[in-house]
């Protein structure tokens, strides 16, 4: 994990290699783990690097049901030791926003319409943050959910696009987001081929975004794999 | 916590059906092509005891935004900077699915777009607002007051941010020999330096059909939305995907070539409405 506070002076050395050795379009090593936690109805632990995360369970009645389709309901927050400085456990503007990502994430894929007057609680708290944790939740709240029995038109997972150096680089980490010229977070269902979390903080070029947008999808597909391979792993353990 | 929205007006089916079957045809319920923007017309210096101000109507849509200047403290990482802070309030006038209380889900999403689109690509110079390094420096507060809703408050706040800023000025002040600040708050004098002009581009995804600057209708039959952020220069300086739906890699492509021209279309009457706006004045 890269402790770096102030700008380095390059990104990208003579060999092509990131400051964590990468090459641009790599990613950091993927894992994810289904069913750890008792108490919840599906949960995952996702980490890309060092970014790690858990979610869902499901629905006491509330307010805000619909007569149509289950609501989605999505709390997306960062433990007080995930960050470099201790952060307070209040939500902050950002945390509110991003919840509302990660559920604008999540709507197109949860087969909602399935379960009306109902509510689905999608809970992802980040554990250690080093760039990328708004994607990182999309990818462990999807596994999760499918953890959990919900019914999915497909798995979603997201990793995050930057430019440093001026070279767009895969899976930024937190000195490369913290420092660098762009950070764009990309979530997609590949197998509905829909791209569902779509942001941009920083400067790109169209022709940079579109391939960022590229590079992010065939990474969007790998980790999409990954899940699958987890959600099976978990299947097979218990009819052991 | 975020939840799925639950207040939002009902579209009737045969209503969606209308406007889906226009919108095959290439026209919309107001008269408009898929890739024009509303009529807008923005007037600046409407509040006389903001730094600077502009009222916006984007069609049926009004957003009202107030900059105020006020003597403060950098940041403790960017010691030689101003300090520009972004809010937003959706207040509940402008519509029935507005409630009172503090800044919901969806003001905290639109402060923080504008708050990107403006810092990333440095439009403010942030700079120039040092007064002593480290100790002292102006804020810049950028308020948006969206008044009446017709849909895509996004492309209407920012012309107003851009107007209001472009109108903005700091006071006069002298220093003590203590060090304490007087400000002069009757004597607005040196223009605020600005680095950049930046417009906000909303596109809805209806069906197969991208459409610019969405009204409230087409939004609430909408699948999805994205806005981007544009410079003059025709880079993306920003972007957000909103709404529950997605959007296919062909259908993102579309969305960003049309949205990148609709942009020049806002700087164009974002120049227009501020040269009519200096001649009435």
């Amino acid at each position: 994990m890269s402790r770096v506070k102030q700008r380095p002076e390059r990104f990208i050395d003579e060999k092509g290699r990131r400051l964590d050795g990468r090459l641009p379009d790599e990613m950091r090593p993927v894992d994810i783990k289904v069913g750890v936690l008792s108490n919840a109805d599906g949960s995952a632990l996702v980490s890309y690097g060092k970014t790690k995360v858990y979610g869902p369970r499901e629905p006491p009645q509330r307010f805000a049901i619909l007569p149509d389709r289950a609501s989605l309901f999505v709390r997306y927050h960062m433990a007080p030791f995930s960050t470099e400085e201790r952060k307070s456990p209040a939500p902050t503007r950002r945390e509110i926003e991003l919840s509302k990502v990660v559920r604008e994430a999540l709507e197109p894929v949860v087969l909602s319409e399935l379960f009306p007057r109902t509510a689905i609680e999608v809970y992802v708290e980040v554990l250690q943050s080093d760039g990328g944790t708004r994607t990182a939740s999309v990818t462990a709240a999807s596994a999760a959910l499918a953890d959990a029995g919900i019914p999915m038109k497909g798995l979603v997972a997201g990793v995050a696009v930057g430019k440093v150096d001026g070279v767009i680089v895969l899976d930024i980490n937190e000195v490369e987001d913290n420092f660098g010229d762009a950070d764009m977070p990309v979530a997609a269902a590949p197998d509905l081929g829909l791209i569902t979390l779509f942001q941009l903080n920083g400067v790109m070029t169209i022709d940079e975004m579109q391939r960022g947008i590229d590079m992010a999808l065939k990474a969007i597909s790998y980790i999409v794999e990954k899940e699958k391979e987890a959600l099976k792993g978990s299947i097979e353990v218990e009819a052991e | 916590m975020s939840y799925t929205p639950y207040r939002l007006p009902v579209v009737s089916r045969v209503k969606s059906e209308s406007l889906i079957n226009m919108l095959k045809r290439g026209l919309r319920s107001d008269q408009r092509d898929l890739v024009s923007p509303r009529n807008i017309t923005i007037e600046v210096g409407v509040i006389e005891k903001a730094n600077g101000s502009a009222l916006v109507k984007l069609g049926k849509t009004q957003v009202l935004v107030g900059i105020k200047i006020e003597p403060g403290k950098p940041f403790p990482d960017t010691p030689d900077e101003g300090v520009l802070q972004v809010n937003s309030e959706l207040v509940p006038m402008a519509s029935p699915v507005f409630e009172p209380g503090p800044p919901d889900e969806n003001a905290i999403e639109l402060a923080r777009v504008i708050d990107r689109s403006l810092r990333d690509p440095k439009a403010i110079d942030l700079k120039s607002l040092v007064i002593r390094p480290g100790e002292k420096a102006w804020v810049v507060w950028v308020d948006v007051y969206v008044l009446d809703y017709d849909g895509n408050y996004f492309d209407a706040s920012m012309l107003g941010v851009m107007a209001a800023l472009m109108n903005t000025k700091l006071p006069e002040y002298e220093e003590t020999e203590s060090g304490e600040l007087i400000v002069h708050r009757d004597k607005l004098t040196t223009p605020l330096k600005l680095n950049k002009r930046v417009v906000l581009v909303t596109t809805a995804k209806i069906g197969d059909y991208i459409v610019v600057d969405p009204n409230l209708d087409e939004e609430l039959i909408a699948d999805a939305r994205l806005t981007l952020a544009f410079d003059e220069e025709g880079n993306v300086v920003g972007a957000q995907k909103s709404s529950i739906g997605g959007y296919t890699r062909s259908e993102l492509s579309r969305a960003i070539e049309v949205s990148r021209k609709a942009s020049q279309i806002y700087f164009k009457l974002l120049d227009q409405a501020l040269q009519l706006g200096k001649q009435a004045g």
